[in-house]
């Protein structure tokens, strides 16, 4: 509805400069969605499924792809219509930002740090991404995931708080990491601000960025996380807050401190004989 | 010490260094009789143009400001509390008489008013970082933290626990304030700019975990059993309602059931491997054991007891392994 009176503000302009989906993105509190190309909304075996989750789903998606008929005049049909389509949107954005296009289309919006940074003091504001903790919609709202220190946080701002979950998913961050492992945030050093500056194709720019680091210091391969880099024993570089106590450590979170790191390397161990056996 | 000490007392005051500690020794007896003065005299200074509202209340209820609790002003006039700091404070006697809202005794001296406000500020902040060491000053922020003034950790998995304010210095310049999560033993950034401002040694590195020692109801143990699974940890306690009997068999631990929750990565559904070079490499960090025992495992070297510096050894392997499988059939898609 509030559409309709934006429309009307923009007068004469031309409708398709400003489309249903570019108004969706622009619009406050939907900073986190990325622009669905409109091919893989027009074909249908991408919205396999979605008919039975969207009310009203023939009107929403043409309301989506701008074909819907303004003769609709009934205000309210209207409106509900509205959440339908940011339903259909959402669930459709979900499927969307894990195909390859999807993925880099998020991951120059992850290089912008479009998604907020990381709240935990040692991960020195790492950029974050969103993920859901469900894939079924109503359920949980969406939260960001930090990639160095592996953890879950919610958004800062309640518009964001409310987003649906269901419209990332929960494969999202884990997908872009793997298809892109030299995105992986290395566990210690400031976030790698390199990359964000390197164009969109990923190789040429990451790869230079990391042998001119390479060149500085030879032990920043290592650190930094690359194509050809193990990261098995990537966590020995995380660095962790220490509770003290006129700077004496309280027996009780170090005992527990202490534990976390035998079972941190136990699985160091553990990976770095897989490593040494080939298998990994 | 009154405020009148503090004009009657100008020479002492004025050389940075603490000669004014011989005066200190005069003053400290008669306190109970200026306290009653100085009642008398707040009558007086209340006509001043903010009128009721003392400096440091109205320095507590600054945007910002929020995490700092009111300082008695028995606890600032008592200069053994203030030892050492005059050195790091400029324009100290200034500063002490805007904190105390007493009238200043030569206006003159005072440059500008804001450098005497910015050493007002520190100086608050400095015996701020004190107070709250002290058993009124940790009853006070018990308040505020019941009160959830300082907010909640942003970890999904920390379910909203209160979090408390922390410096990661004692002196002052370094760092801002930053917020200390009792249940994942770690800080982060306070969600509002507004803080940015805030020093952290204002707060200090040692009050967040006096607090918890101080008051172990609100700090949660360091062991978890997920809840359907708990065996071992409900057997200490009787009955199997879990909540109201949960004890720490360490007394001096966390007496709070911690939420222990630890993401897992998942790619349609199926986890993400560690054999991955994506694969979850930071669960320790928020790892809690089951039963509390099990932190025994580890000597204080950080090695396995028992494994002989080998980490396969079939025992603990085998626990360990138990212990990373079992987070995930329970949480589903979370």
């Amino acid at each position: 509805m509030r559409r309709a009176v934006d429309e009307l503000s923009t007068g004469s302009d031309s409708d398709y400069s400003n489309s249903w989906i570019s108004w969706f993105l622009s619009s406050k509190g939907n900073e986190y969605f990325c622009e669905v190309e409109e091919d893989y909304i027009l074909d249908r075996f991408n919205l396999t499924g979605l008919n039975t989750e969207v009310q009203n789903y023939t009107q929403a998606l043409d309301l989506i792809t701008d074909n819907l008929d303004d003769e609709i005049q009934d205000n309210e049909f209207r409106g509900s219509l509205d959440v339908q389509a940011r339903l259909l949107y959402g669930l459709i954005h979900a499927r969307w930002i894990i195909t390859s296009r999807g993925l880099a289309k998020m991951l120059e919006k992850y290089k912008k740090a479009d998604f907020g940074r990381c709240p935990r003091v040692l991960c020195q504001s790492q950029p974050l991404l969103p993920v859901g903790l469900s894939d079924i919609p109503y359920e949980k709202s969406v939260k960001l995931y930090c990639g160095r220190c592996e953890d879950i946080y919610s958004p800062k701002s309640s518009r964001h708080g409310s987003i649906d979950g269901a419209y990332f998913g929960t494969s999202f961050p884990h997908m872009l990491f793997l298809v892109y492992p030299a995105m992986i945030p290395p566990k210690s050093g400031p976030p790698d601000l390199t990359l964000s500056l390197s164009g969109s194709v990923r190789g040429d720019g990451g790869d230079g960025a990391r042998r001119r680091r390479a060149r500085e210091d030879p032990e920043s391969v290592a650190e930094g996380v690359g194509d050809s880099v193990s990261t098995v024993s990537a966590a020995l570089k995380a660095e962790r807050y220490r509770p003290k106590i006129f700077g004496f450590q309280v027996h009780e979170i170090a005992k527990l401190q202490r534990w976390q790191e035998a079972v941190r390397d136990r699985q160091i161990g553990r990976l770095e004989e897989l490593e040494e056996r080939g298998v990994i | 010490m009154p405020r009148q000490q503090l004009q009657q007392q100008p020479p002492q005051q004025e050389p940075l260094k603490g000669e004014a500690h011989g005066g200190d020794a005069n003053v400290v007896p008669d306190g109970d009789e200026a306290m009653e003065e100085e009642v008398d005299q707040e009558g007086y200074a209340s006509s001043t143009p903010t009128s009721s509202l003392t400096w440091i209340s109205w320095f507590c209820s600054l945007p910002g400001h929020e995490y700092f609790c009111e300082v008695t002003e028995d606890f600032i006039e008592d200069e053994f509390n203030l030892t050492g700091l005059n050195s790091m404070v400029p324009f100290w006697k200034e500063a002490m008489e805007m904190v105390l809202d007493v009238e200043p005794e030569d206006s003159l001296k005072i440059p500008d008013v804001s450098i005497v406000e910015a050493s007002a500020e520190l100086m608050y902040g400095l015996i701020h970082q004190r107070y709250i060491l002290t058993r009124f000053g940790l009853n006070a922020m018990a308040e505020k933290y019941e009160a959830g003034q300082f907010g909640t950790c942003p970890r999904v998995y920390c379910l909203a626990c209160h979090v408390v304010p922390c410096g990661r210095s004692d002196m002052p310049g370094l760092d801002t304030v930053k917020l200390y999560c009792p249940n994942c033993n770690d800080i982060f950034t306070p969600p509002s700019s507004k803080f940015q401002g805030v020093d952290g040694a204002f707060f200090g590195t040692t009050f967040a975990h006096l607090f918890f020692q101080t008051f172990p109801q609100f700090a949660p143990a360091p062991y978890y059993s997920p809840s359907g699974l708990s065996t071992s940890a409900v057997s200490r306690s009787p009955g199997n309602s879990t909540q109201p009997a949960f004890v720490n068999p360490n007394p001096h631990g966390g007496q709070k059931p911690a939420a222990g929750k630890v993401y897992t990565p998942k790619i349609y559904g199926f986890r993400v491997s560690e054999r991955a070079k994506s694969g979850p490499r930071m669960r320790w960090l928020r790892l809690r054991p089951e039963i509390p025992g099990e932190l025994d495992q580890v000597d204080w070297r950080g090695r396995w007891i028992g494994s002989d510096d080998d980490e396969y050894e079939e025992d603990d392997d085998e626990d360990g392994e138990h212990h990373m499988e079992d987070f995930d059939p329970v949480g589903h898609n979370r």
